[in-house]
């Protein structure tokens, strides 16, 4: 545990760096409010129509295809860390055809959606 | 664990910190507000796992959780277009007489599995080759050993998830496409594709520049 001290003092500086902006600029900043500087900032342009419309659904799509390939990935990385000490114990092509079995499984997934027109924006 | 003041001052913090984001979760009116404060939940909780030398696990804890799937809460909040929650009179009375109780229920069962469960500290520092506790190693080493079949499984798991996600979602647009193409056979007028209002745009702005 003692390995983490320095992230943790890292942590407690960020925190506090930020804490100590706002407070400094609430306290020494003059609070002058105008229509403008309370409007709902929208990249600089004036606010277009309210935010609250329905989301497309394509956006649920991508987010859970963002998932799905997020978890493929995080599989991928203590297969890749332990790779060549696994293969001593086991034999190499095994521990490699471990991981081909699992991609290629996803594999079809990502050739269904893909023929489904999930990346595609403008279709479906 | 807590040989060290230190990690016990550390654990309550990130224990309060959970715990208060938690309770920020059910008592925010707006939904958004909700998923920012699980989002701390989320990271208070990856500090837990942190203490119990899980190192890999809380990390996962804030890429997948915090990171991904808070994505998507987001994004179905918006897609449902959930307003502000509205003050509504109950409309089951009995249920405030239930909860306290069920609630009082629960606490002691929690407190009954606490009290009876003993663990010991996993070793901080191992001997020979065996890699630390939770670290990236050790947890490959398990799940592309003893733990292959689940893995593997998992995979099928996901590629469930990919199928399924698409097949609900498409069956909404479904009924959306179907609903304006009744729209439109009902006003009479020719059959809107996406590209053509897009087409109509641009001939507009065209005549504008001319």
């Amino acid at each position: 545990m003692k390995e983490y001290l320095p992230i943790l003092v890292v942590f407690l500086f960020v925190l506090g760096f930020a804490v100590t902006n706002l407070v400094l600029a609430h306290l020494l900043g003059r609070h002058r409010n105008t229509r403008a500087k309370l409007m709902p900032y929208e990249c600089g342009i004036d606010p277009v129509g309210s935010a609250h419309q329905r989301f497309s659904v394509r956006f649920y799509l991508v987010a859970m295809m963002f998932i799905l390939f997020d978890i493929e990935a995080v599989f991928l990385l203590p297969w890749a860390v332990i790779f060549r000490s696994l293969s001593e114990k086991l034999s190499r092509p095994f521990v490699y055809a471990e991981m081909m079995v699992f991609l290629i499984v996803l594999l079809v997934g990502y050739i269904y959606v893909w023929k489904k027109g999930v990346f595609e924006w403008n279709r479906g | 664990m807590f040989e060290l003041p230190i990690q016990q001052l550390i654990f309550l913090f990130v224990a309060a910190v959970a715990v208060f984001a938690a309770f920020n979760v059910i008592l925010q009116r707006n939904p958004i507000y909700s998923a920012l404060a699980l989002i701390i939940t989320m990271c208070a909780l990856a500090g837990t796992f942190l203490m119990l030398e899980a190192q890999f696990v809380a990390t996962m804890q804030v890429i997948v959780y915090a990171g991904a799937v808070m994505v998507l809460f987001v994004f179905v909040i918006m897609l449902l277009n959930v307003r502000t929650e509205e003050a509504r009179q109950d409309r089951v009375k009995y249920l405030k007489l239930v909860a306290p109780l069920l609630f009082i229920a629960l606490l002691g069962e929690v407190i009954f599995v606490a009290r009876s469960v003993t663990t010991t500290a996993p070793p901080l520092a191992t001997t020979g080759n065996e890699p630390a506790f939770g670290t990236v190693e050790s947890i490959g080493e398990a799940m592309f050993s003893s733990y292959l079949f689940p893995f593997e499984a998992t995979s099928v798991l996901i590629l469930m998830a990919m199928v399924g996600s698409l097949v609900l979602a498409r069956r909404r647009t479904m009924s959306e496409a179907e609903t304006l193409g009744k729209l439109i056979e009902e006003s009479g007028k020719p059959q809107l594709t996406p590209a053509e209002p897009v087409a109509k745009l641009e001939e507009k702005k065209e005549e504008i520049a001319a």
